[in-house]
């Protein structure tokens, strides 16, 4: 699919701010954001204004936009990295496309500018394939197919919930590898879309995402805070949570997740040393969450996006919550995201 | 367009890795003419050839190969009456090779592929990478999305449980095609001039409880951990089906492997098919097929094996007893297979008893 092809009404870009200054950022990436809707919401607690270039369609919403919205204490839920959540809350497009303020586009093996926007899109309006590993990967793309004994009932796929992309330079590794491993960066582009299996658990990244909001919108959830949650991705696991449940949901109710192209550049910024220097509670919560999603089974009669993410909920609590006060807070967080997804959109 | 490698001139790898552990198993009815290509990155190894079709034709095997030969006359001399589980007339009748090895690790390839190409041009060492991938750790519990995190230059990426980063032992690694692609045949009918161009650079895991078709052109294997499971089925002569060899074979291992915690690789290495097969040929030997792997997928996707199966050889005779009771009413050929996925097991033990060299 071509830029072209893709109706770029029925598509938002979300943004969220964390550094004030948005021009190389957003200057970088005109040639692929040119033509689309722009949300930028600035972290509610960076103090600074934003510095936004001319000739973006672009609305800005800050802390006191989310006041009016959620109310002042609830505000809070989008503080940090979360504050994109509030994009995809307002939002009234079909899909949603997300990237870190501090990537830029990258460069395929040519040498040609990856248009990761048009790229996120055409992995949405394709089918998934979760059912059966197709070893040439994306069946649909140009020049590939289902391979020798792959199912035919299986062929058609399913709705594509989320496209996961990924990064050259500074990969999204976790802070101690980072730190192990200083001049490490990723170099390989990989060149392919594939659909991640049901039931396989996998760790999706908030970096570079998109997703079919019309779809799995509600289950995108703003939900577990580390007590030393920072401003750097290596000091959060707000989107690794989101995305086991995103995932969770997703296969529950028969949907496909991919990951693979695009890449986008994603530029030096923090030390992962400085931030080991934090205790990296997130490690101990992962241990935790694995074997939770491992044998939790929704409901069959949850077959909304919101029921789901309301069971979700309800067995983080009874399960999690006596580990750690985190999952307890999650828990609720995610309740409370459901009743504002509900309040905003149904009022529109 | 891809083209194959020209490795005219390399001179043959000094260094071959599991040189003594390694066997080489290739299916033939023709000739070998293809080894000379891979001469760099195969002589040094041992090749088990195993001539299907006319025991009378003699095979040519390129010089400087040392290599042991199985025509079906010495099928039927070694197995005796157990003979009649290796196909005929079908290059499933590799598997033979694989029992009749003693070493540690299998690699396969077809009579009709060659040397890839990297996207700089190099000559890809097929071999060297299924070693590679077998010698490394797999992970299938949790996915990682940067591909094989044990690779040069990646690694696990945040969010990857730590509990899991030592990964389990690797039973196969799966390897791909550039130039004609192993589609089946409706696609090749329906895409007769679509060619692989693509090079992904990548190895991954195939997550456990995720089934996928096999193919056995590109193939290796830790024949300790996996060998007895990578039986290929009856295929060919007298059989009403063709061309399911390996993916039987892929849906029982991965099965089995997904029960004993072992991995399973697929991706890198490429090697270049040359040849595309007659695909009305193949649509008669498919045909059957395409219509049971309705009925078969869902039955691996739900084959449960006992706590108790903790060998490949019990997990694969419990698996051939779920065979029986389940697929046999789908066609009386799933009654003959589950009782030669049986003699096969008994002729693997014969011939590879666990007294003489302690292994399983």
């Amino acid at each position: 699919m071509s830029s072209a092809e893709i109706n770029k009404n029925e598509v938002d870009i979300v943004i969220g701010a964390l550094n004030a200054d948005l021009t190389q950022f957003l200057t970088s990436w005109r040639p692929f954001f040119s033509g689309f809707h722009l949300i930028v919401v600035k972290d509610p607690e960076l103090k600074e204004e934003l510095n936004i270039p001319e000739g973006f369609d672009v609305d800005v919403y800050s802390k006191t936009d989310m006041e009016k919205v959620v109310g002042a204490s609830n505000s809070t839920m989008f503080s940090g990295y979360s504050c994109r959540y509030f994009g995809y809350l307002i939002s009234k497009k079909k899909y949603i496309v997300s990237i870190d303020d501090d990537c830029v586009p990258a460069k395929d093996p040519k040498g040609f500018l990856v248009d990761a926007v048009t790229q996120h899109v055409t992995n949405l309006e394709n089918p998934a394939t979760p059912l059966f590993f197709n070893t040439l990967y994306d069946p649909y793309r140009e020049g590939a197919d289902f391979v020798r004994g792959y199912p035919f009932s299986l062929r058609s796929g399913v709705p594509c919930a989320a496209s996961c992309g990924l990064w050259l330079n500074l990969a999204d590794l976790d802070a101690p590898t980072q730190a192990l491993k200083t001049e490490q960066r990723n170099t390989s582009y990989v060149d392919a879309v594939m659909t991640v299996p049901a039931k396989a658990m996998l760790p999706i990244s908030g970096i570079n995402i998109a997703f079919n909001r019309e779809l799995v919108g509600p289950a995108l959830v703003p939900a577990l805070r580390l007590a030393g949650e920072g401003k750097v991705r290596w000091e959060t696991l707000e989107d690794v949570w989101c995305g086991m449940c995103l995932k969770h949901i997703s296969d529950h109710l028969g949907y496909g997740v991919k990951t693979g192209l695009p890449y986008v550049w994603r530029n030096e910024r923090g030390d992962a040393v400085e931030s080991l220097r934090k205790k990296w509670e997130g490690m101990k919560l992962m241990e935790k969450s694995v074997p939770f999603f491992e044998s939790l089974k929704l409901p069959e009669t949850a077959l909304k996006v919101e029921d789901c993410v309301i069971e979700l909920a309800k067995a983080v609590k009874e399960q999690l919550g006596s580990d750690d006060p985190a999952f307890t807070q999650a828990a609720d967080a995610m309740v409370k995201w459901i009743q504002l997804w509900n309040s905003v959109n149904s009022s529109s | 367009m891809v083209e194959p490698a020209n490795t005219v001139g390399l001179p043959v790898n000094p260094t071959p890795l599991l040189k003594d552990e390694l066997d080489i198993v290739i299916p033939t009815i023709r000739n070998l003419d293809f080894l000379e290509m891979w001469r760099p990155f195969l002589q040094p190894y041992h090749l088990i050839i195993v001539q299907d079709g006319d025991p009378s034709k003699k095979i040519h095997v390129p010089e400087g190969y040392d290599y042991e030969l199985y025509n079906r006359n010495d099928i039927n001399r070694i197995l005796g009456p157990k003979a009649s589980c290796i196909s005929f007339k079908d290059s499933a009748c590799r598997c033979f090779g694989y029992m009749v090895s003693k070493k540690k690790y299998i690699f396969t390839i077809d009579d009709d592929c060659f040397v890839a190409k990297d996207p700089s041009g190099k000559a890809v060492n097929a071999l060297e990478q299924h070693i590679k991938n077998l010698l490394c750790p797999s992970s299938p519990f949790f996915f990682n999305t940067l591909y094989d995190p044990y690779r040069e230059g990646a690694d696990f990426v945040r969010g990857y449980p730590f509990s899991l980063r030592e990964g389990v032992s690797t039973a196969v690694s799966h390897g791909l095609w550039l130039n004609i692609p192993d589609y089946d045949a409706p696609t090749q009918l329906v895409k007769p001039k679509e060619r692989n161009t693509r090079y992904v650079d990548a190895v991954m895991t195939i997550p456990k409880g995720t089934l996928f078709p096999m193919c056995g052109m590109n193939l290796a294997f830790d024949r300790d951990l996996i060998g007895p499971a990578m039986y290929f089925g009856l295929m060919g002569d007298g059989q009403p089906i063709g061309r399911y060899d390996d993916m039987w074979a892929g849906w029982c291992i991965k099965v089995i492997c997904d029960h004993l915690s072992l991995g399973v690789k697929t991706g890198l290495p490429y090697i270049y098919h040359s040849k595309a097969s007659n695909p009305f040929v193949n649509l008669r030997k498919e045909y059957k097929g395409i219509f049971w792997q309705e009925e078969i997928i869902p039955f691996f996707q739900n084959a449960k094996l006992s706590k108790e199966a903790v060998t490949v050889q019990q997990c694969y005779i419990e698996l051939s007893k779920m065979v029986k009771e389940k697929l046999s009413s789908l066609d009386p050929y799933f009654d003959k297979l589950a009782d030669a996925m049986v003699t096969w097991i008994e002729a693997w033990d014969e011939l590879n008893p666990p007294a003489a060299n302690g292994k399983a």
